[in-house]
């Protein structure tokens, strides 16, 4: 047990960015706001870009971004993730922008964003007739 | 190196130029520009499958001017192109075959939709061509926009909310994939196929990360499944299809959901290992929810009273055939969910077509007592769908029946998993009678005394897309040996570095 805790604290950043993972995930699934479903779609991404970054840091090395003229590979960190996290936050924002651009319309035609009243809505005009 | 391989980087950039070239031309230049595109499209690629599968090879390509992993590759062989080159056909006809809907349905800012289509297109053939599995994450979220985008751009509030659901169910989908693709690059250091294939070998065989490289594997499953539509993740589908407007349909249903399923197989046997993937029993749940889509599709595409959502669910039985086959884990049950991939990527985008001209025949209902006759309304809509009916049942001389054919083949070569293939096609077999026989009868009953002709007469152009679809789909199901020595071709440089 004692070995567990220890290993769960060696690896926080790890926990962290699981923990954020989960929380974002729930969100996405359960919130019945749709605004709040895409903050939870942000921080499901936040976690994963976390664990990225993670996994291509090296202590004591500097970011994948020259200094001082120094090209020797061994003084900076793994770029490839890094470069994965740049890319991956490029798509995650765009998502999130078509989203939320959703959401505001969903708003100005319906007046909610409360997810079950909009399906109760939609099953209410689908019985009334055609929409 | 032949000018000819350069073609799928062609493809690429054509599509990424030509939606940005939409965006500062316009609604008219950009239909036409989308039109174009598609044409090309599915000339350059069908010129690459054909230098491919003449010449019995494979090649990777490198994009820019740094060799992977720091700059990006692409992979072609006969199977890349292949797919490439029926998901350019499909979206040419579902665009041409929709047109008249999607000039009605979208009003403002229609060049928006033209760019979308372009963007889809990219996605897809990047899904197609890439030999990096988080190029392959990048372009799947591309695609969830550009879907998402064709999907609300009709004017309709209950569009927008079924856009939503699908965004969320699809970004809960790209999440598993993302954090399988993190997972996967955390445990073996490498995001290109090629070496990831050695990389998981090596660790499966120390046996250290087994938990960690089954996790991920399930995740990037997972994903995939939920972003296609696989029972029991297939709730989203009625709405999102059933709404849209037919071309966004046509391209949804036929291949976007195709686009996803074919980067599977890609990590399958090219990234993971099938050996690898069937010893992490990930194969055996995808066979059982491929068995339980089939039928639980089936049944409600049965229980549903309108003609859109009928199609809709029928989408979720097939793609359940689809990842039975994958679950099956053979060869030749391969094979057979390639040529489901066909079967229904040229019957379905014919069906929402064809579904939307029986509706506008009838009023615009889409309700199944109003359509009774709408087959003598509207002819051609009539023998069309009955046609993709016949198709998706199985009829022999129609496409959907040559899979079923080798499905049913594949089985026997099988352990324990032999009964519940027989058994879960012939069950999903008779449902599907149930449902299209029903549609088609509905469709072709006598009309209610004083009920006339309520759509407007149409040109005949307006049907030769979905008629060109039938004529393939036909063709296909009539000769279908040229087509199954293609992928069989296919394969084996596929699985083969």
């Amino acid at each position: 047990m004692n070995g567990m805790f220890q290993n769960l604290l060696h690896n926080y950043e790890e926990c962290v960015s699981v923990i954020l993972f989960c929380i974002g995930f729930c969100m996405l699934l359960f919130d019945r706001n749709l605004l709040k479903k895409v903050l939870g779609l942000d921080i499901m991404d936040t976690g994963v870009f976390l664990l990225l970054a993670d996994r291509g840091y090296i202590a004591g090395r500097m970011a994948n971004i020259i200094t001082d003229g120094i090209t020797d590979a061994s003084y900076y960190i793994n770029p490839i993730p890094a470069g994965l996290v740049l890319t991956g936050i490029v798509v995650s924002v765009s998502v999130s922008a078509v989203m939320l651009s959703l959401t505001v319309r969903i708003y100005r035609e319906y007046h909610t964003l409360d997810m079950d009243a909009l399906y109760l809505m939609m099953s209410e005009k689908r019985k009334g007739g055609r929409v | 190196m032949s000018f000819v391989q350069n073609f799928p980087f062609f493809t690429i950039i054509l599509c990424l130029l030509c939606a940005v070239s939409t965006f500062v031309a316009g609604d008219k230049w950009g239909r036409r520009l989308s039109v174009a595109l598609l044409c090309v499209s599915v000339a350059l690629n069908a010129s690459v499958l054909w230098f491919c599968a003449s010449n019995d090879m494979s090649y990777s390509y490198m994009m820019g001017h740094y060799p992977a992993p720091w700059g990006n590759e692409i992979m072609a062989g006969v199977m890349e192109p292949l797919m490439a080159t029926l998901f350019s056909v499909v979206m040419l006809c579902s665009v041409l075959g929709g047109m008249g809907h999607i000039m009605a349905d979208v009003q403002d800012h229609r060049k928006v939709y033209w760019i979308n289509v372009d963007m889809t297109l990219v996605s897809l053939l990047a899904l197609c061509y890439t030999n990096d599995i988080f190029t392959g994450y990048v372009f799947i979220e591309i695609c969830t926009i550009g879907s998402c985008v064709l999907l609300s751009a009709k004017q309709n509030g209950r569009t927008l909310i079924a856009s939503a659901r699908y965004m969320i169910f699809a970004l809960i989908g790209s999440g598993l994939f993302l954090i399988g693709v993190v997972l996967t690059y955390s445990v073996t250091g490498h995001l290109l196929f090629p070496q990831l294939h050695e990389a998981v070998a090596a660790v499966w065989a120390d046996g250290r990360y087994t938990f960690s490289m089954t996790a991920a594997i399930g995740l990037m499953t997972a994903g995939i499944a939920i972003k296609s539509g696989l029972f029991p993740f297939h709730f989203w589908m009625p709405d999102t299809y059933g709404q849209a407007t037919p071309a966004s349909s046509g391209i949804l249903s036929g291949v976007v959901s195709k686009g996803y399923i074919f980067l599977l197989i890609k990590i399958i046997y090219r990234a993971v290992g099938i050996e690898v993937f069937t010893e992490s029993g990930i194969q055996a749940v995808l066979l059982v929810f491929g068995i339980g889509g089939m039928i639980v599709g089936s049944i409600s595409a049965i229980r549903t009273k309108r003609l859109t959502t009928m199609v809709a669910y029928s989408s979720a039985a097939q793609i359940g055939y689809i990842y039975m086959g994958l679950g099956m884990g053979t060869d030749a049950a391969l094979l057979a969910a390639i040529l489901h991939i066909f079967a229904h990527s040229l019957t379905k985008p014919m069906l929402f077509l064809a579904g939307a001209d029986l509706a506008d025949a009838s009023g615009g209902e889409n309700e199944f007592h109003a359509l009774r006759g709408a087959g003598h309304r509207d002819v051609m809509a009539g023998v069309l769908f009955t046609a993709g009916s016949l198709s998706m049942v199985g009829i022999p001389l129609f496409i959907g029946f040559i899979p079923k054919l080798h499905f049913a083949s594949a089985a026997f070569a099988l352990d324990w998993q032999q009964w519940p293939v027989l058994l879960g096609l012939a069950i999903s077999t008779v449902l599907n009678v149930g449902y299209f026989l029903y549609t088609s009868m509905v469709l072709w009953l006598p009309e209610k005394e004083g009920v006339g002709y309520r759509g407007e007469k149409r040109c005949p152009c307006h049907y030769v897309p979905a008629v060109v679809l039938l004529i393939i789909a036909m063709a296909i199901g009539i000769y279908s040996a040229p087509l199954t020595r293609l992928i069989e071709q296919g394969l084996a440089l596929f699985v083969k570095y």
